[in-house]
């Protein structure tokens, strides 16, 4: 992240607010609005720049490298359907103008249409939207209180056998890639060892996840079992840190009880970190739902992804790549705000 | 992963003084460090001679597909009717030797923009890492999955996009690292008696941020056998008919309930693999800082 104007060693405050908190100050007093809603501003301005160098980087590496016609349509290219396929992508046109057309189109909602299935691209992913949704919230509820408070009790306990075991289990899980995780509990409770749950995740043709929930299990389950390990030892190493402080040391001398102590001035302060990393695991479990939902035959927009890089359907991957950056930046953006918000210690200093 | 994770991941981890033979000495001392060093070296045997003791060649058939373990076939027959047990010994080389390189294609882009943005502060230094934050703008897998998909899963391409997902992480830790050392008199000194600068990066600040950078390896390389895995499992290798963990349990997984091994023993390798870099990673991180390190994705 960005130094502050005095190019400080210390990387914890200037690494919050880029450019520093004078500079987010200046900003807040030359407008006369509050330094809290200029952070924001800036942060707000910050993410709409990288959502088009985002954009600009998806559309260069699926369009403007290579011939994208001879790779869509392989060894059976004949002229005539080249030059077809170069007319219905704009491929004819300069570079920047094919960019804006098809960045264009995305604000107005239009994404083009999918190579392999000739529809829009907003009608074939838009339920396949919502089902990742559905996943992505199941894990997140689970997953979010119970990684913090594995980390928080690890941390209270610490290097006591609680502490030392999901130091060591949250080590191992954390290391394991998604995929792993989700096999492995296929062969454990579908197909191999046991036998109480289903091994795919289908979702037949209108309809909706819910409709059958013990298919979610797994699924969840294994999202879960993927970002659960790394909230929890953020949490621990930010509850530790906070528990070292000297504002608890002042507030244990003051003879508040314990209880007190942990809930009104430790976990807050805990809290702030977390909250990024939070927002950063809900942007990962975006990523990490193209793999699983592949594991479980999940009809998302992970899945859905990994069959059109597979088919060349280059306006599906535009599409459902500026989606999920879209949503990686937001959160991002989120946790940067909210973090401000939550951390007392910060808010003084903006 | 550490996009927005500023308040933890971009904290120094690290304490400079430390020399990395010590790291190194001081991590062997940990049981950590020895069960996943232990686990690393029995996975790497198995990819690098396996292929020197597989009874039949990869591709070989050798009998009805998806046949349970015989006397010709030790873990039975896969999808095809290839036997499990010498396409098992045959599917590691590939994602060591990938994993390996984009693990060092990003150490070394990573490490010279980190030091030359440490260095040059100002402008440079802020272009330098807000083009970092725009590649941690997409999960990994997205951005290997994007640049697949115009330019096909040749073996160069999957070595630079994962290499590319290691550079800002390796490029931030680097820079964090290099910040306070910047400023010390031995770097004015060399500036002064007019040492050039790449050898004041690569001479005088890099032998200094070592430790935090072996860490950062070790967290690399777990990544990219993930992420090179996980390509090859979504049906993504360069060798799409050769033998490949990954592709292995892609493979196989239809048959999961009548012949499981095909599955379960790429699943066991690619398993122990990463939990032993993890635990290696783990382990050079305490000796490094004293403190827990947290994963970094």
């Amino acid at each position: 992240m960005a130094s502050g104007p005095s190019g400080s060693a210390n990387a914890l405050q200037p690494a919050l607010i880029p450019g520093g908190p004078t500079e987010a100050a200046r900003l807040g007093t030359a407008t006369g609005i509050s330094p809290v809603w200029g952070f924001i501003l800036r942060r707000l301005v910050l993410g709409i720049v990288v959502l088009v160098l985002v954009s600009i980087v998806v559309f260069a590496a699926t369009q403007a490298l290579g011939d994208p016609a001879r790779a869509i349509l392989g060894r059976s290219a004949t002229p005539a359907s080249l030059a077809a396929l170069r007319e219905q992508l704009h491929l004819n046109q300069p570079v920047v103008a094919q960019y804006l057309t098809w960045a264009g189109g995305l604000l107005h909602g239009d994404a083009g249409n999918s190579l392999a299935a000739q529809e829009p691209v907003t009608k074939l992913i838009g339920d396949r939207i919502v089902n990742s949704a559905i996943l992505v919230l199941c894990a997140g509820l689970i997953s979010i209180p119970l990684s913090v408070a594995i980390g928080s009790y690890a941390a209270l306990r610490r290097d006591r056998t609680f502490d030392v075991a999901t130091s060591l289990s949250t080590l191992v899980f954390a290391a394991l890639p998604e995929f792993v995780v989700g096999v492995s509990l296929v062969v454990i409770f579908a197909t191999t060892v046991l036998h109480v749950l289903p091994a795919v995740s289908l979702i037949p043709p209108g309809g909706r996840p819910w409709d059958n929930p013990v298919a979610l299990v797994l699924p969840t389950l294994t999202l879960v079992l993927a970002v659960t390990p790394y909230v929890a030892r953020i949490m621990r190493a930010s509850m530790i840190e906070v528990l070292e402080s000297d504002y608890v040391e002042m507030a244990r001398l003051k003879g508040l009880p314990e209880r007190v102590v942990i809930t009104r001035h430790a976990l807050p302060n805990a809290l702030g970190p977390t909250f990024q990393v939070i927002a950063l695991n809900l942007a990962y479990l975006a990523g990490g739902i193209i793999v699983v939902e592949y594991v479980f035959n999940y009809a998302g927009i992970g899945g859905a992804l990994r069959d059109a890089v597979s088919n060349h359907d280059l306006p599906v991957i535009q599409a459902l790549a500026m989606l999920i950056a879209g949503l990686y930046v937001a959160l991002n953006l989120l946790a940067d705000i909210a973090t401000i918000m939550v951390t007392p210690k910060l808010r003084t200093r903006l | 992963m550490s996009v927005v994770n500023p308040l933890v991941s971009n904290e120094p981890p690290l304490i400079q003084s430390k020399r990395p033979t010590g790291v190194i000495l001081g991590a062997l001392g940990l049981g950590r460090t020895r069960i996943g060093l232990g686990l690393v070296l029995i996975i790497a045997a198995i990819a690098i001679f396996g292929p020197l003791i597989a009874p039949h060649g990869p591709a070989d058939f050798i009998g009805l597909p998806n046949t349970g373990p015989s006397g010709a076939a030790r873990f039975g027959t896969d999808h095809l009717g290839q036997d499990v047990w010498s396409r098992f010994l045959d599917g590691g080389r590939e994602i060591l030797l990938l994993a390996s390189a984009a693990t060092l294609l990003g150490l070394a882009i990573g490490t010279s923009l980190g030091l030359l943005a440490a260095y040059s502060k100002g402008a440079l230094d802020d272009v330098l890492m807000r083009s970092m934050d725009v590649i941690l703008a997409f999960p990994s897998i997205m951005l290997a999955l994007v640049a697949i998909a115009t330019l096909g899963a040749s073996g160069w391409l999957i070595i630079l996009a994962v290499g590319l997902t290691n550079v800002p992480r390796v490029a931030r830790v680097t820079r964090a690292a290099a910040q306070p050392i910047v400023e010390r008199d031995f770097v004015a000194a060399a500036e002064a008696i007019g040492v050039p600068r790449w050898r004041i990066l690569f001479g005088e600040i890099l032998p200094n941020v070592l430790s935090p950078l072996m860490v950062e390896a070790s967290l690399r390389l777990t990544y990219s056998i993930g992420l090179i895995a996980g390509l090859a499992f979504l049906g993504f290798t360069p060798n799409p008919n050769g033998a490949d963990w990954g592709l292995m349990i892609q493979e196989n997984q239809i048959a999961l309930v009548v012949q499981p091994w095909g599955v379960v023993l790429p699943i066991i390798a690619v398993a122990l693999l990463t939990m032993g870099t993890g635990m290696v990673g783990d382990g050079i991180a305490r000796a490094a800082a004293g403190i827990d390190r947290v994963r970094a994705e």
